[in-house]
């Protein structure tokens, strides 16, 4: 409207203002409508994911008999934080806490030393084949899991190591396909400069890869370990294929185990499933930072 | 000269040092391992003594003899036509939902990340507990809006598997961060030009965000369909025994195969199921790598 009262002489072009004016409100205006649908949207989503954890953190501060209650109980009362030491002392809870944790340090360890040393290989190293065995190290990551499976049982069991950790915590001594790609990218950023600087001064590739390329790594080399840690500490047909000795199992075996050994109590189960998962929910809200950003670079394969 | 080269034999000799523990490993644990498992596929191996050649016998039982293998290989192919596009949605949906500026996004961040670590056995049960037919709130709340028989989900072969895809759904909610990464990739001023020309947020999304994110969501199909191919561990614990019941509704291709390798210790039969695994899985990347040459757009590439 105010486009057609401003004279117009031909060639002098309208201030953009003026055009652009009455567009600009209703952009507005339809930006608010949609921000205000994306929040309503995010908060239905929000409640949904968040529904089931606060289902299994109010079921285990219940007393027995409010678990069946119909309609469901949402705030127990009395909170029964008892549920907890209860539910620890049914099974060898803490047994298979510390089995858990020493193979799950173990592993990490692993991981993060022989990742890292074959990351660097491939990252700051010329050699022939260099290429192609990398693209073998990526194609590796499409193979099933499940066609190595068999085999690996069998060969395990040739060298008499079914009934102990060594079949689920070798493995991670030889630089999975996976965190070897993670850390060879990250390593690529780092420039040259500093380990030619080193070189010149005579010093070694394993001094250039410890004292220069790991340090400058923390964060990469953090994302490896978090992940790593969850997985292991996460890890179920493993332990339950190779761990047949009751005071070996970890924690998500047990857990099962006290699942189907007796009719428990969803009380009790809940109250321990919370526990199992504490340590992992701890390192998540510890290491925030490492675990958004460390999974952008993933890409999801955990799907 | 001799000197330089000298260098350069050091610099290989150090490269396949430092390589070492891959190599070694990938001939251990995956090379060495596959070509005998190919082997043991056409023999009889029962881990006993046995291992006659049998040629292509346990694949023949597969293909025409074996009920079992064409119903984990349909609930498989269930769960992943099912599964893999809603993960693929709710991802891309919260990645465009937090995209915006909203108040509150630092904690939403953080609750949506949450089902990515929330994850083992302990949010399986929890999961049983949920779709529990009698006192999880899931049927609880059916009940109260009017829904006379909810389903039983888990004792139930027709609800067994939409109660794993839903599963699948709030575990493929953390999966946001990737979308989120790609949209924060995509030039503001595609979306400037397609405002100038009228576009509604309906539009810009379809033409401009789907095309610039196509990238990173086929990468995503491949690896989740890949993945979800694999599917079976949460059936071993949530089905009844184990064993893929009700009515073998959640006997998925991968606790089909456990069972033959580990209860009934058929290993050449158990090695042949994982190399016709294998055989799909890269029939099905194949393909989708062929059919992406018509949706998949990367930028910067010249079109005909």
């Amino acid at each position: 409207m105010t486009v057609q009262q401003t004279p117009s002489t031909p060639g002098s072009s309208l201030p953009r203002v003026d055009v652009g004016r009455p567009r600009f409100d209703r952009n507005v205006r339809t930006n608010l409508f949609w921000k205000f649908v994306a929040f309503a949207l995010l908060c239905a989503i929000g409640a949904a994911v968040l529904f089931p954890a606060l289902w299994m953190l109010s079921t285990a501060l219940k007393p027995d008999t409010q678990v069946y209650a119909n309609p469901p109980i949402w705030i127990p009362n009395p909170l029964r934080f008892e549920n907890f030491t209860e539910a620890w002392s049914l099974a060898p809870f803490t047994r298979y806490f510390f089995n858990t944790a020493l193979y799950a340090v173990a592993v990490v360890f692993g991981t993060v030393v022989s990742c890292s040393l074959a990351a660097y290989g491939f990252a700051k190293l010329r050699f022939p084949g260099r290429d192609l065995l990398f693209t073998i190290l990526l194609s590796t990551m499409m193979i099933p899991g499940m066609v190595t499976l068999i085999p690996q049982y069998i060969l395990f069991s040739k060298l008499h190591w079914v009934g102990t950790y060594l079949p689920l915590v070798v493995p991670s001594y030889f630089a999975g396909a996976f965190f070897t790609f993670l850390l060879r990218q990250f390593f690529m950023g780092i420039p040259n400069e500093y380990s030619e600087a080193a070189r010149v001064d005579g010093a070694s590739d394993f001094w250039i890869w410890s004292r220069i390329i790991v340090p400058l790594s923390k964060p990469a080399l953090a994302t490896v370990a978090i992940f790593t840690f969850e997985g292991a500490w996460d890890s179920y047909v493993g332990p339950l294929l190779y761990l047949n000795d009751e005071r070996l199992y970890t924690l998500q075996v047990g857990l099962q185990f006290f699942r189907t050994a007796s009719a428990v109590q969803w009380q009790y189960l809940m109250a321990a499933a919370l526990l199992v998962m504490l340590p992992v929910i701890i390192i998540f809200f510890t290491f925030q930072k490492y675990f958004v950003e460390g999974s952008s670079i993933q890409g999801g394969v955990k799907g | 000269m001799a000197r330089m080269s000298r260098m350069r034999r050091q610099e290989a000799l150090n490269g396949y040092l430092f390589i070492a523990p891959w190599l070694i490993g990938f001939l251990a644990f995956v090379a060495g391992p596959m070509l005998w498992s190919l082997y043991a596929s056409f023999t009889n191996y029962d881990v006993t003594s046995r291992m006659d050649w049998v040629g292509l016998d346990n694949y023949r039982r597969l293909l025409f003899d074996d009920q079992l293998f064409w119903i984990s290989l349909y609930n498989t192919g269930f769960y992943v036509l099912f599964a893999v596009p809603l993960s693929v949605i709710t991802g891309v949906l919260i990645a465009v939902l937090l995209n915006q500026q909203i108040p509150g996004q630092r904690i939403f961040r953080t609750i949506f990340f949450l089902p990515k670590v929330l994850t083992g056995v302990a949010v399986l049960l929890l999961w049983l507990w949920v779709f529990n037919p009698d006192f999880g709130p899931i049927n609880v709340f059916l009940r109260a809006i009017g829904v006379q028989n909810p389903p039983l989900w888990f004792s139930d072969p027709t609800w067994a598997k939409p109660a794993l895809v839903i599963m699948s759904m709030w575990g493929a909610a953390g999966g946001y961060i990737i979308y989120l990464a790609g949209l924060q990739g995509i030039p503001r001023h595609l979306y400037e030009a397609a405002q100038l020309d009228g576009a509604t947020p309906v539009q810009q999304f379809w033409n401009v965000t789907v095309p610039m994110m196509s990238p990173t969501i086929f990468f995503k199909l491949v690896t989740g369909i890949a993945a979800a191919f694999q599917f079976w561990e949460a059936s071993l614990i949530i089905s009844d025994g184990g064993k893929g019941g009700p009515s073998f509704s959640t006997l998925f291709y991968g606790l089909y195969m456990w069972q033959k390798a580990f209860t009934e210790y058929q290993m050449g039969y158990a090695s042949a199921m994982a190399w016709v695994l294998l055989l799909i899985t890269l029939l099905l990347t194949g393909i989708q790598f062929f059919v992406s040459r018509r949706w998949v757009y990367y930028e910067g590439e010249a079109r005909s």
